[in-house]
């Protein structure tokens, strides 16, 4: 599907469908998801904002995943902090987990610094970048009637998948909800986890 | 026959591993900790290898939330790449987690290093208030667990120093 052209979805709508699509899974955000993502969740206790450790959203991912095999993961990543962490991708592939979906936001800018470009705007195709790393599936959306469609598909697909969800760039966000500090969701989501044993996956 | 307690075995370190519990090593080899590869593939304990040193404390946190036991193996120059992993995670998260790091340059005891990568790390540790042991051969090999359960009594991340190889 092209991109050329096409007006982009406002950064939020994919999110809403996959808030309403949500379950249990935990949920671990990135730079500008951890804006948006919070006033759509529906599982704010199982959610966790990975941001001061310069893009390491999906690395710290592959390690719930790794550490539960029967929990869902999903990863909103953006696609300024992936550049930063782009091994991530080689790594994740080689783990193979298998309850991990990788989101990516792409809109080819940094949001949260008032959206100046990536070094990959326009550039960099991330679902070939994830193909060739070996994710056994990566799929890309600029359309979100489209994502709509196959989001149950993707939900139960082969995984781990990296999925792109190219989204219009808006700037900085203003007067955002705040998640409570990483810390206390770490703490919160470790006795959560704790308290619901490990079930065969 | 047994082996002398002033080289590092493999298997002393394994053996220090397993007495802690650990459940997986996050790993990017070098040239000081290369030896332990075959040794972990034997062991029961999950390797998980990365591209990137500051991957490594990312995948341990969220092992750590999931209730596993992960320690980090890299090489100093590594833990030096780390820097906003180790502040944002390691320390602001408090994860009881054992560093494992490859002393490149290690001179020895007492010995000023040639190498800076060796000449800067003590004082990197001592910055980031990361406490640390040095292991250089079987007799000191316990500290390995001692560190181990230094980390986990104080939530905080304790470092080995693995100085297999002297450069004089």
């Amino acid at each position: 599907m092209s991109a050329q052209r096409r007006e982009m979805p406002e950064p939020t709508a994919p999110l809403k469908l996959l808030a309403r699509a949500r379950t249990d899974e935990i949920v671990v955000l990135s730079e500008t998801t951890r804006q948006d993502w919070p006033p759509l969740s529906t599982r704010p206790e199982l959610d966790i904002a990975v941001t001061g450790s310069m893009g390491k959203a999906s690395s710290f991912g592959l390690g719930v995943a790794l550490a539960r095999p029967d929990v869902g993961v999903w990863v909103l990543d953006t696609d300024g902090a992936l550049l930063m962490n782009l091994g991530s991708l080689v790594t994740i592939a080689r783990a193979k987990p298998a309850n991990l979906i990788h989101f990516v936001y792409d809109n080819n800018a940094y949001d949260t610094t008032g959206g100046q470009p990536t070094p990959g705007s326009g550039l960099v195709d991330f679902r070939a970048v994830a193909l060739g790393a070996g994710y056994p599936r990566a799929l890309v959306y600029d359309e979100l009637a489209a994502f709509e469609r196959d989001l149950p598909v993707i939900l139960d697909g082969p995984r781990p998948a990296l999925v792109v969800l190219k989204v219009a760039s808006i700037g900085r966000r203003q007067g955002v909800e705040r998640m409570k500090p990483t810390y206390e969701s770490f703490v919160a989501i470790r006795d959560y986890l704790a308290a619901h044993a490990e079930r065969p996956a | 026959m047994a082996a002398s307690t002033a080289t590092l075995q493999a298997a002393s370190v394994l053996d220090e591993l397993s007495r802690c519990g650990v459940t997986h090593i996050v790993w990017l080899p070098d040239s000081e900790t290369g030896f332990l590869y075959e040794a972990i593939l034997q062991s029961p304990i999950t390797l998980v290898p990365v591209c990137r040193e500051g991957e490594s404390m990312a995948i341990a946190a969220g092992l750590i939330m999931g209730g596993k036991r992960p320690v980090v193996l890299i090489q100093s120059t590594g833990f030096f790449e780390s820097g906003d992993s180790i502040r944002g995670l390691c320390l602001d998260l408090h994860l009881p987690l054992l560093l494992m790091l490859g002393y490149r340059g290690y001179a020895g005891p007492g010995r000023t290093a040639a190498d800076s990568a060796a000449r800067y790390l003590e004082p990197l540790l001592g910055a980031w208030g990361i406490p640390y042991y040095v292991v250089d051969s079987d007799a000191t090999c316990h500290y390995i667990s001692q560190a181990y359960q230094q980390a986990q009594a104080s939530s905080h991340p304790v470092a080995v120093l693995v100085g297999k190889e002297y450069h004089r």
